[in-house]
């Protein structure tokens, strides 16, 4: 056979697999859609400061008398909203202290009878109770709960001198919004190396073993075809869509939180290839010889599962224990997603990823030669 | 082809773990002959068919193809063997006349190709279909159309009608009539039908547990029979498809 109808025949068994897959809506969702969603929903939930409602019980007092000379009606009174549909079960006044940088706290303020109170701090359903005597302030709360606690300080700070700071003085207050200090600047490189393991072993692994179960692959063997053509074929569609979701969460990334990329996209690129041959030399060595569903099933999920969790995906490794870093540093994700990181947040380059390179390429060729050496076609 | 006989099978054993699945088996088909195994389940007729097709290899005995054995032949061999195995699923999300292509390029061979076999096999309306939409007589008739698409020498068939209907079914034994009639492949028929051994072999093996039982023409099987389901009760004291 000729070289030009070899080469026809891997362009048509990669345009077959690569159909395969485009074809198959699931496909399309889980690798594109799902990890921008999965960006969105996280990166505005640690991203975005919400606003914290804070609901406190004010102990009724019993005369106009008392209420007149009462710090704490006083400040309810003058300072907060009434609100005007007030019932037994709606809070009957409101504050809200707004902060562009830490969210805005809204006070919700019950007037209740002590007992009622005790009840309902008991319950959790409201933070604090706040008492007035001899023209002070008292604020009831247990110390151990670091909600109640800072519901105190922000309370007390508005109370105490009488005045409310409508807009909290936040000249003290930095917050770290510099580019590559955000959760989303962790996550998002994450996401990407979590996508081409999952898309390997899923995608390499699972679609070989179906394949065998199918006896697709026993039928395809039973022609001339160069075997390697066909795991060259189904290699290059994955590292494709690879590149295709990888592309598209960065964009989606960069438009919708202004991520930037502080190191060389060369050595991203070259990074993500060497990630790539990684995942899919170990993809074929676990598919390599069954031919059962359930048990390949298994199979990547001890896999995936150990490095999804343990690499840094979500959170950072060093939460683990001392012990244990040692063994999570040599995980394949682990390698791939620091260095990806470290191009993201804290400007690489080559120098530093030529190693992660070496070892990521290494693996990928000795899992992929175990793998062929093994692999059963039947 | 200068051998008289395409396929020679000579005294061939294969077990797996505890089950000796053939035992000590002897056959030759020569060019242009359609042979039918007969059996039923168990007997060990695709063993015997995995062993000619290069898959098992025995672990006693001598399978010949065109004279030569599998052991560094395969490129050859497989570009003068058609197969259709039993239940072999297709890419599902790949059109009739793409997979035909796929199967096509093996064999160096282009859409003109493919065109002639969509028009065998009758799939006409169905060439634009992904193959998951297509019914289990279609699904077959594809695998029957991929089997063929290299024109082959020798076809290996694996209960290529189970599970279809009777219409089905027939479909299939035209598409191998037009064949018979109009070329001089050899054909190994695996089915536990008796109908579809008659209609369509000149030559019948019946194997139980590993060994032949009978072989012949219809004519010379019949001899003292009826039918063939009286044959096979006479020599296992069972019917076939028990």
């Amino acid at each position: 056979m000729s070289r030009f109808s070899r080469l026809n025949q891997l362009r048509l068994l990669t345009l077959s697999l690569l159909r395969e897959l485009i074809r198959e809506p699931g496909v399309l969702f889980w690798g594109i859609v799902f990890p921008i969603l999965m960006t969105v929903g996280l990166g505005l939930a640690f991203t975005k400061k919400a606003d914290v409602i804070r609901k406190v019980a004010v102990i009724s007092e019993a005369g106009s008398a008392d209420r007149d000379s009462s710090v704490v009606y006083n400040f309810l009174e003058n300072k907060c909203v009434k609100n005007p549909v007030s019932g037994k079960e709606d809070y009957k006044w409101k504050l809200e202290i707004k902060n562009e940088k830490l969210g805005t706290s809204v006070f919700f303020f019950y007037e209740l009878k002590w007992d009622d109170a005790m009840i309902l701090l008991k319950r959790g359903t409201i933070n604090l109770i706040l008492t007035g005597s001899d023209g002070h302030a008292q604020y009831h709360f247990d110390p151990m709960n670091s909600d109640a606690e800072l519901t105190y300080l922000k309370l007390s700070s508005a109370i105490g001198s009488g005045d409310v700071i409508a807009e909290e003085k936040s000249a003290e207050i930095r917050p770290l919004t510099i580019k590559g200090t955000r959760y989303i600047d962790f996550l998002v490189p994450g996401l990407l190396t979590m996508g081409i393991m999952m898309s390997a072993m899923w995608g390499i692994s699972y679609g070989v073993i179906e394949k065998r179960s199918k006896k697709l692959l026993r039928r395809l063997v039973a022609t001339p075809m160069k075997k390697s053509h066909f795991l060259i074929a189904l290699i290059t569609v994955r590292v494709a869509m690879n590149f295709v979701e990888a592309l598209v969460l960065i964009l989606f990334s960069i438009i919708a939180f202004h991520i930037t990329i502080q190191g060389s996209i060369s050595a991203m690129i070259l990074l993500f290839l060497a990630g790539n041959i990684a995942f899919a030399g170990i993809a074929v060595f676990v598919s390599c010889h069954t031919s059962n569903t359930e048990v390949g099933n298994g199979l990547i999920n001890a896999i995936v599962t150990p490095m999804m969790v343990l690499s840094g995906i979500f959170f950072s490794y060093h939460n683990f224990p001392d012990w244990s870093i040692q063994i999570i540093n040599k995980l394949p994700l682990t390698i791939l997603t620091d260095g990806i990181r470290s191009i993201f947040n804290e400007g690489a380059g080559y120098s530093q990823v030529a190693l992660p390179v070496l070892i990521l390429s290494a693996t990928g060729v000795i899992f992929f030669t175990a793998g062929l050496k093994l692999f059963k076609w039947h | 082809m200068p051998f008289c006989n395409v396929i020679e099978v000579k005294e061939v054993w294969k077990s797996f773990k505890t089950v000796q699945a053939v035992k000590g088996i002897s056959f030759n088909i020569p060019k242009g002959q359609f042979v039918a195994i007969l059996g039923p389940n168990g007997a060990g007729k695709t063993t015997l068919v995995e062993m000619i097709e290069g898959i098992q290899k025995p672990d006693k005995g001598d399978i010949t193809i065109i004279g030569k054995h599998w052991k560094g032949n395969e490129d050859e061999l497989h570009k003068i063997i058609g197969l259709s195995l039993q239940e072999t699923r297709f890419i599902d999300k790949l059109r009739v006349s793409e997979t035909l292509e796929l199967f096509a390029s093996f064999f160096d061979m282009g859409m003109k190709r493919v065109n002639e076999i969509i028009d065998l096999v009758g799939l006409e309306e169905k060439r634009r279909s992904y193959v998951v939409n297509l019914s289990g007589g279609q699904r077959q008739k594809l695998a029957l159309g991929i089997a063929l698409i290299n024109t082959p020498a020798i076809l290996l068939l694996d209960e290529p009608t189970t599970g279809l209907d009777p219409n089905a079914r027939r479909e299939v034994w035209e598409i191998l009539h037009k064949l018979k009639d109009g070329s001089d492949t050899s054909m190994i028929l695996t089915t536990h039908y008796m109908e579809e051994a008659e209609r369509l072999c000149d030559y019948i093996i019946i194997m139980d547990n590993g060994v032949i039982l009978r072989e012949g023409t219809l004519n010379q099987l019949l001899e003292d029979h009826r039918t063939l389901d009286d044959l096979f009760i006479s020599l296992t004291g069972r019917k076939i498809n028990e």
